[in-house]
């Protein structure tokens, strides 16, 4: 496969990608060979088949909607760029003080609200900003068992909605979302250590 | 004077046994004594059949010499296994002490039994029988159980870990109890040096896997499990062959006479050894994963390859005075993965149940035997080599955990904390490993081996009781997770939703770790090994029936204790549901939690879960079917409704053609690959039967290029009337995460009211006919003519 060093020049852009997720050379080498390791027919971009490859992800409850969370606005492509910014999200938190960075700057993709947004969306199908109790049910019918009856998930979706929902409009805005977390560790959940 | 031994509930079975074990000892006392003399019993019922010729016929005869080794073997593996029985049956103490407490305790009781009645019991150990029949299975199963990707991934970590610090303890151990037996005062000063050093390396023999099923809930890490598999892997091997080589010193010189270059050469045969075993376990492995390739229509001798080659394995690395144990472990981990392959499925499943089973009756009666020596006369205590060798082999496993990953960390990646170390550290448990090789000392050349087998028994006795006990409490401490409270729905779902898509984006993301060396092997395995060691032309109708069986089992079962399943809380009113603004009250909110942790799917583990005495019930197995088939379900509406798909493609654009069956199917041979495997291709799990998720539907949208992919459908549940929906892929890329795609409407329906669809469709065998029948309202019975896709779903909306 050659030395390692050469394939830094085969990354497009890759200073700006860095700074813009943040990851360092090394990961993004890696993420580079896993691209492309992905990229069955060397298209240079990735399909939704090449993702479904991913064998484990299938039996993933959430599988197709976290293949489908790297396809924003129902592209059918993605590029290593944008494969890149998906998986900043789950870069762990830096530990550098927050303080420091520039307000000018753009949020780095890994903080802690990033990170929620990217769950969010998880949720809300419709991209209406607001996780809806139809999509409450939708998302716990994924991941719940055969044995629990349809009654059963409606209350638990509507409970769900209700406990989180502040404005009453039997929708759970992005704002309540955050806010019913907030006392979990949510950069922790969402890490992935080896994205360092 | 048979009794019958019938399993009931585990306490009293015992008592029953033992009764039975006592009856059948003292018969044969009795049976001795009878024998030794030559006086006629006047009860004609007990007449001794070796006896001078009666007058009469006997009526009844008792042989009990002609049977008593089988029959003492086969009652003590029974009482075994119904002490495991009894052990798994109390859901808590499996997680509270490891296995080998209960072996421990089995076999001492087995011993008090023996020595109480003083029965002389049947020599089941000694050398030979230990070296050429107990251990092999041992070291096989650990073999062949172990995972190999990351196995590998971390083979310089191990290899460092588990050689030097096997050398460490040995020698540590060793010599620190020779300066220990140079003080005068405790006697002990007819030890020589060698003595003490075979002593280390024999007490240096870890277990290590024998306390991970103890905390394995607490979800240790994958480079940390795979240290402490390796290390129980290698060390077994290792102090075998320190054994050995200091064995070999003893025999032939006296401690004068030893010269460095007797030491160079005994390191150099170490080496030798070492790799050798290793070689021939390699050829070996090729040989018999070559031979499974065409067996295809005997396929009942397939387990008898695999076990009888692996055998051969180690004895031909033992005839060449080679690590017999190194050879049989390279044996099987070559042939694991071009075996499973070419094997059919049961033979794969009796293969692993086999080697569970043997592997379990060996160690069972090893540590039997333990019990036997520990409870009896022959014992040397001395309290101060008794001591400290337990202090010591604390310490030095201390100074080897710690000392060895500080160097290895600087060169990992990911470097092991130190918390980690310390569960390293606490994880030296014994195993029977020592016990043989104490017990295998030989008297001439160790006049105190009565001392060395008391002080072995008793660190064997101290580890495994008070260090596995205590090790998950331990692990659990350093684990500590950060609230206890409990947590709200939104919480709950929200964490396991996460949960989720973290695992999901890992898989994504894939393994990283020494690309090249890796890519370079699988380059080699797929071009050249696949082809000569892999078949060809798999028999497919035998699996698509299979699968088509398996699918429709399950599929009932699941549909079953779907329906059958307690709706635990009372469902809030309909009308006052739809306004949702109810209050529910705490007990509902409660009962609702309980209902939400309990059902929801677990996250997949990435982390491996080996067990040494079981292999494990699938729970996530039935978890990963209804999630599969719940998609497929999906899939299939969302195809037939026209939907089109969120990612904007026409829907049922091209309602591919795709072909209903393999025969015939031209196939380039260079990418035949009989299975996809589902996870990843060196997976942990091999206790999956990886067969059950090859399969998968793929649905073909159009794509820019015609997949090169062969396409098989495999749901043949689905045969008859859409060809079209399933299939399984091949995925002919090199690709380890060989799979399966599928794409699904993101409605999912409910999972029971789709699992009836899928018995109406495919055809049905009169058999599946009236397995489905009962169980069903009449409305849905199946009807083999039934072609037509919409009608029953549109039916049922």
């Amino acid at each position: 496969m050659g030395s390692r060093s050469s394939h830094a020049a085969l990354i497009p852009d890759a200073d700006s990608l860095r700074r813009e997720t943040g990851f360092s050379q090394a990961s993004l080498l890696r993420l580079y060979h896993r691209f492309r390791a992905l990229d069955t027919n060397k298209k240079g971009y990735l399909s939704r088949m090449d993702l479904q490859q991913i064998g484990a992800l299938a039996v993933n409850p959430l599988g197709d909607r976290i293949i489908d969370s790297f396809f924003p606005d129902g592209s059918l492509q993605v590029d290593f760029p944008d494969f890149v910014r998906v998986l900043a999200h789950f870069r762990p938190a830096d530990d550098e003080d927050a303080g420091l960075r520039d307000p000018r700057e753009p949020e780095p993709l890994n903080s802690r609200m990033n990170k929620l947004r990217f769950a969010f969306q998880l949720y809300d199908l419709d991209r209406d900003g607001k996780i809806s109790r139809h999509e409450m049910l939708q998302v716990l019918r994924l991941m719940v068992g055969v044995q629990v009856t349809e009654e059963q998930l409606e209350s638990i979706a509507e409970r769900t909605v209700q406990e989180a929902d502040e404005d009453g409009d039997g929708a759970v805005s992005f704002l309540e979302f955050a806010k019913s977390l907030e006392k979990m560790d949510i950069e922790q959940k969402m890490s992935i250590r080896i994205l360092k | 004077m048979g009794f019958q031994v019938f399993v009931a509930f585990g306490p009293w079975n015992l008592l029953l046994l033992l009764v039975a074990l006592e009856c059948s000892e003292a018969s044969s006392d009795l049976n001795e004594s009878t024998n030794s003399t030559t006086r006629h019993e006047p009860n004609v019922q007990f007449a001794a059949a070796s006896s001078e010729p009666d007058e009469n016929i006997p009526v009844f005869v008792l042989d009990y010499d002609y049977v008593q080794i089988p029959y003492e073997v086969t009652l003590w593996i029974l009482l075994a296994s119904l002490a495991k029985i009894g052990f798994h049956l109390y859901r808590r103490l499996p997680g509270l002490m490891p296995e080998s407490c209960l072996l421990i305790i089995v076999g001492a009781l087995v011993g008090a039994i023996i020595f109480g009645t003083d029965h002389k019991s049947p020599p089941v150990m000694d050398s030979s029988i230990y070296f050429l029949y107990l251990l092999p299975p041992i070291v096989l199963e650990s073999g062949y159980f172990m995972p190999t990707r990351p196995f590998f991934e971390n083979i310089g970590s191990i290899l460092w870990w588990a050689g030097l610090g096997a050398l460490i303890n040995a020698f540590g151990i060793g010599l620190s109890l020779y300066l220990i037996c140079q003080i005068k005062a405790f006697g002990l000063s007819d030890v020589n040096l060698l003595q003490n050093l075979l002593f280390g390396s024999l007490i240096s023999a870890v277990d290590p896997v024998a306390v991970l099923a103890v905390f394995e809930e607490a979800r240790v890490n994958e480079p940390l499990y795979m240290m402490i598999f390796g290390e129980a892997l290698l060390n077994d091997g290792i102090s075998v062959v320190l054994y050995n080589i200091l064995i070999a010193f003893t025999k032939m010189h006296k401690f004068e006479d030893i010269e460095p270059v007797d030491i160079l050469a005994g390191c150099a045969r170490f080496v030798i050894v070492g790799v050798g075993g290793v070689f021939f376990g390699i050829i070996f492995g090729f040989i018999s994963a070559f031979i499974t390739r065409f067996t295809q229509n005997i396929s009942a001798i397939e387990p008898l390859i695999v076990f009888m080659f692996s055998y051969l394995s180690y004895l031909v690395a033992e005839t060449l005075y080679l690590s017999g144990i190194l050879a049989i472990t390279a044996c099987a981990v070559t042939m694991k993965k071009y075996v499973e392959e070419n094997v059919s499925q049961t033979s794969y499943t009796t293969i692993k149940y086999f080697m569970k089973m043997l592997s379990s009756v060996s160690e069972t009666l090893i540590f039997i035997f333990m019990g036997v020596s520990t409870v009896g006369k022959n014992h040397e205590w001395n309290w101060a080599f008794i001591c400290f060798t337990l202090v010591f082999c604390q310490v030095w496993r201390a100074i080897s955990v710690f000392a060895l990953f500080y160097v290895s960390n600087q060169f990992r990646t990911s470097p092991f904390s130190i918390k980690d170390q310390c569960i390293i550290f606490y994880s030296g448990v014994r195993g029977a490993g020592s016990f043989s090789l104490a017990f295998l000392l030989p008297l001439s050349l160790f006049p105190r081996k009565k001392m060395f087998v008391t002080a072995t028994l008793v660190v064997i006795y101290f580890t495994v009781f008070i260090q596995g006990i205590t090790i998950g409490p331990l692990v659990r401490y350093l684990d500590v997770k950060k609230t206890n409270k409990k947590e709200s729905i939104n919480e709950e779902l929200h964490i396991r939703l996460m949960d989720h898509l973290k695992a999901g984006i890992e898989d994504v993301c894939g393994q990283w770790s020494h690309y090249q060396v890796r890519d370079k092997f699988k380059k080699f395995d797929h071009r050249y090994l696949r082809k000569i060691l892999i078949r060809k032309n798999l028999p497919k109708s035998s699996i698509v029936s299979l699968y088509k069986k398996l699918e429709m089992k399950q599929a009932i079962e699941m549909v079953e204790t779907g329906i059958l399943s307690s709706t635990a809380f009372s469902v809030p009113q309909l009308a006052q549901r739809i306004q949702g603004t109810k209050r529910l009250s705490p007990e509902d909110v409660e009962s609702m939690r309980d209902l939400l942790t309990h059902n929801m799917y677990q996250v997949r583990q990435r982390t491996l879960s080996y067990n040494k005495y079981n292999l494990k019930p699938q729970t996530s197995e039935k978890q990963a079917k209804e999630i599969l088939i719940r998609r497929q379900n999906t899939l299939r509406e969302s195809m037939r409704k026209g939907h089109s798909l969120p990612w904007g493609e026409p829907a049922g654009a091209k309602n591919i053609r795709y072909l209903s069956f393999p025969y015939g199917h031209p196939q380039p041979a260079s990418r035949h690959r009989r299975v996809a495997e589902f996870t990843d291709n060196d997976s942990s799990d091999s206790e999956r039967p990886s067969i059950m998720f090859k399969e998968h539907s793929q649905r073909d949208l159009p794509q820019e290029r015609y997949p090169t992919q062969e396409i098989i459908p495999m749901k043949s549940l689905y045969r008859g009337r859409k060809p079209t929906n399933f299939r399984y892929q091949r995925n002919t890329s090199q690709e380890e995460h060989v799979g399966q795609g599928r794409r699904a409407a993101l409605r999912p329906k409910p999972l029971f009211r789709a699992v009836d669809e899928e018995y109406e469709s495919g055809e049905e065998s009169a058999e599946e006919a009236s397995a489905i029948g009962p169980g069903w309202p009449p409305e849905h019975r199946p009807s083999r003519e039934h072609h037509k896709s919409h009608s029953p779903l549109l039916r049922r909306k």
